[in-house]
């Protein structure tokens, strides 16, 4: 009886937004008497970061900075319309929404410093610091809360901006499933080395190293805990978690946390990413989504690293260690495979 | 931990931004850790009372009588609700889309067809004396044979677990009980190939596990309106979800949300909104409905289980040449969202690699179980355990290193993919070479030499001849709206096709007339488009 080692890999692509488009986002951005701005929306921050992703691309659109912007969301009074948080359409729909949004306050906010100024607004530029300014003269300037009191006060201009962000719906084929089912897709890369106990059946995730592919990280901080999270969201999936145990049987479904498993603190291992960045034509500034696509190379990761360690296939998910200790009995001990690297 | 390997694609990117691409503290992190962030449930509302639903304990029964007069003079209730009592009791999710018939109830009348159906539902003072009338409830039950397997659910003579769709499948086009995907020619690819390999996966029902179950709190508001705070993951998707339901016009409704302890999938049905709402115009005081933990496991709807068979046929040096696929999504009693799901599994088939005969039939099956829902990954995950399992077994049975066998077949920027759309802007190559790279798993030079935006297109760019499949006299445009298809009702000016992103400079559109036209609906509920193969009816 002994424990052994295994590595498996897996790769994989994920489609972003709603499959077929058809799904509208829209976004509000104005500025209050001092210069200051409110993106609204009635898209939904399930802690993935909505609020944060889309406060960036504003600020970084209007050119000022991201302390001078607030996100507000959702409420139906307040907020345009948006399709949901899921699919990984967030960054990409409401996030190309808010940077229409904000292009069109941005344009208004010009033309008032042009005003003030008595330039013209093509001559124009921010400093993302706060200040509107001549390109090639810096000292021609102008701050952009003096752009907005001018606005409200003098000039009778709002310094606001609508957006929409629409993927027109595509249609199937019903004989040959031909259609559009999306504009971009994020990739990725996975090997899980893991250790399985042929006495008891049980797989430990040993480490993991990963190339992730999401278009433009938007926020590499938000993009860590998306793939650090789903990553475990994933062995999760592989090893411990259902609702029904014995599928298609209905029966022993757990009821609480001590009956659905999941990993524990003491089950974490190294994680080692690494970041491709190959920008969406159509993203905002070519961001894709990381949110959900994180998790699915694992699955299958874990299950090849099962083989290489012990030599069974396991084709049925969660990967428990009954369905392990089954295989291993069956095929009459554990059968190590060739190892890469 | 992370890091960032920019050398790849630099020169399709301008890396010199000011505030795109740093790692800028949430704007809402100080909330989360020092417990200031308001959910659903931390609004304080007076005079809340709690709404409890009596579920199914059968599998699949019919509803012979239901007696309610015994909760109705228990202590703190405040009304007991029926299937009658609900405006528009049948509904399907995906109606706002047009996709799909009405299946489900939102209180069961004549049948129940999971274990955990809500039947009848309970307004009461405290959580405890709903509870308690929910046990004074007597439901006379006729217990029917159920189905909770998908191959099982489809033979002739099974159960029929949803009367909407008697052989136990949603309907495509009308006309067929799967979605197809046909590109080459599949049975001539596994004569000339060298290995065919056909494997079973199965993947179970997932929870999505939120810290935060669902949950609605519904209060009357002034003029007939009514404000709504939800763990929603869609806020206009349930609030027009509920104004059909409840047949109000949608500005009945005030939908407040946006901060949501966790969904993954599970906070897109709409499962609590409806009720807590009708409790609250029922009663005239706020109502909150959540689900405990028990309920969101087993009763709340669950990631769906998939059963996937896959046959390939690979050639010695490692070329994949076809790829079959049969898939069953396991919807549970009702449709929810896994007949979307089914269209986005067959979009995805055969995965990232360039494979020039692949055929494709995936299904949508009813079953006496909860109904599944979206989750994480939604109709990728489980085909892509499937795919990805059955790449090892393929390259173990070539003798092919696996990194090097994925390289071989990965798509390439110009690929036809075999939902007849050119491959761009890929990078699964590149994913390999730098994930090998870090794992130290050695590949050979000629592999770390490969791109994806090298070596696509040409005759990789072909759509190949598909024998049985008769080309449509005006074959689908690669993308349109569902205002063009003959058929459908003339758009309504609200709802016309919005230009795209908006520039700065456009010219303002002409104002809208003040008063909507009137919308073909026979709901409160907003169409928002229409869209896939089946009109809703």
């Amino acid at each position: 009886m002994a424990k052994h080692r295994g590595r498996g890999m897996a790769s994989i692509n994920y489609p972003i937004g709603m499959n077929l488009g058809g799904d509208p986002s829209q976004a509000l951005v104005h500025s209050n008497p001092s210069g200051k701005f409110t993106v609204s929306l009635s898209a939904i921050d399930l802690g993935q970061g909505m609020k944060s992703v889309t406060r960036q691309i504003c600020a970084e659109t209007l050119g000022v900075p991201v302390e001078d912007v607030y996100v507000d969301t959702a409420d139906s009074d307040t907020g345009p319309h948006d399709m949901g948080s899921f699919a990984s359409r967030g960054t990409h729909r409401v996030g190309n929404a808010v940077m229409a949004a904000a292009k069109e306050a941005r344009g208004v906010m010009m033309e008032a410093a042009a005003q003030e100024l008595e330039v013209n607004a093509a001559d124009l530029e921010t400093d993302g610091r706060g200040n509107i300014h001549v390109r090639g003269a810096p000292h021609r300037s102008i701050s952009v809360r003096d752009v907005a009191i001018a606005a409200q006060f003098r000039q009778g201009r709002t310094i606001s901006g609508r957006g929409i962000f629409l993927v027109p719906l595509s249609s199937v084929d019903p004989e040959t499933g031909e259609m559009t089912p999306a504009t971009c897709y994020a990739h990725a890369c996975l090997v899980a080395d893991v250790e399985v106990d042929d006495e008891t059946g049980e797989v430990t995730m040993i480490e993991m190293n990963s190339a992730y592919e999401l278009g433009r990280a938007l926020n590499p901080r938000l993009v860590e805990q998306q793939l650090v999270g789903g990553a475990w969201m994933g062995l999760s999936h592989a090893i411990y978690e259902t609702t029904e145990p014995y599928y298609p049987d209905r029966k022993d479904g757990p009821r609480d946390f001590n009956e659905y498993l999941m990993p524990g603190p003491g089950d974490i291992c190294p994680h080692n990413i690494a970041v491709l960045e190959r920008p969406a034509p159509d993203g905002p500034f070519g961001g894709k989504g990381p949110g959900e696509m994180c998790a699915n190379p694992v699955l299958p990761a874990v299950a090849n690293a099962v083989f290489n360690a012990v030599g069974v296939r396991i084709d049925e998910l969660p990967v428990t260690p009954e369905k392990v200790l089954r295989a291993i009995k069956a095929q009459g001990g554990a059968r190590p495979q060739p190892k890469f690297g | 931990m992370l890091e960032f390997r920019k050398e790849f694609f630099a020169d399709e990117r301008d890396d010199n931004l000011k505030e795109i691409g740093k790692g800028t503290q949430r704007q809402d992190m100080l909330g989360h850790v020092t417990a200031m962030t308001k959910y659903f449930d931390d609004h304080k509302v007076q005079n809340l009372l709690h709404l409890k639903v009596l579920r199914s304990p059968h599998h699949h029964a019919r509803i012979r009588h239901i007696d309610v007069s015994a909760a109705q003079g228990a202590p703190g209730v405040k009304r007991v609700i029926r299937g009658a009592d609900v405006p528009v009791n049948i509904n399907t999710l995906l109606s706002l889309l047009n996709f799909g018939k009405d299946d489900e109830p939102s209180l069961a009348v004549d049948k129940v067809r999971y274990k955990g159906e809500p039947v009848v539902a309970v307004v009461a003072t405290t959580e405890r004396e709903a509870f308690e009338a929910l046990s004074k409830i007597r439901v006379d039950y006729d217990p029917l044979p159920a189905v909770f397997d998908v191959e099982e659910a489809i033979k002739p003579g099974a159960p029929v677990v949803n009367e909407v769709y008697p052989n136990n499948t949603f309907e495509y086009h009308d006309k067929y009980d799967h979605q197809k995907l046909r590109f080459g020619d599949v049975e001539k690819a596994f004569a000339q190939a060298d290995h065919v390999l056909e494997q079973r996966y199965q993947m179970s029902p997932i929870e999505h596990a939120p810290t935060e179950t669902n949950g609605t709190v519904a209060a009357p508001d002034t003029n007939g309106r009514y404000v709504v705070y939800t763990g929603a993951q869609g806020l206009f998707f349930a609030l027009d979800t509920c104004a059909k339901i409840l047949n109000v016009p949608s500005n009945r409704l005030h939908f407040i949300g946006g901060t949501v302890g966790g969904g993954f999938g599970g906070k897109v049905d709409s499962v609590t909104e409806p009720l807590a709402i009708l409790g609250a115009m029922l009663t005239g005081r706020p109502v909150r409905y959540l689900h405990n933990r028990e309920e969101e496991m087993q009763f709340g709807p669950p990631r769906g289980a998939e059963r996937i068979f896959i046959k390939d046929g690979v050639m010695k040096d490692g070329r994949i040449i076809a790829r079959y696929v049969r898939s069953y999504f396991d919807s549970g009693a009702y449709t929810r969202l896994s007949s979307y799901a089914v269209v986005k599994c067959v979009a995805h088939i055969p995965g990232p690699y360039t494979i020039p005969n692949v055929w494709a039939d995936v299904y949508c099956v009813y079953t006496n179980r909860t109904p599944a829902t979206a989750m994480r990954g939604f109709g990728i995950t489980a085909v892509d355990f499937a795919l990805e399992t059955q790449m090892d077994k393929l390259a173990h049975l070539v003798g092919m290193n696996p990194m090097e066998f994925r390289i071989l077949n990965a798509y390439r920027d110009g690929d036809m993919k075999a939902h007849r759309r050119e491959a761009k802007n890929c990078a699964l190559i590149e994913c390999v070479q730098v994930a090998a790279e870090k794992a130290k798993w050695p590949i050979r030079d000629e592999f770390k030499r490969m791109h994806s935006r090298s070596g696509g297109g040409g005759d990789r760019a072909v759509i190949p001849h598909t024998p049985g499949v008769t080309p449509s006299a005006t074959p689908p445009r690669p993308q349109r709206t569902s205002y063009e298809r003959p058929g459908m009702p003339q758009p309504t000016p609200q709802s016309a096709p919005q230009p795209m992103p908006a520039a700065a400079s456009a010219p303002q559109p002409p104002s809208l007339p003040a008063q909507p036209a009137p919308v073909q609906t026979q709901h409160g509920a907003t169409r928002f488009s229409s869209v896939f193969g089946t009109r809703r009816r």
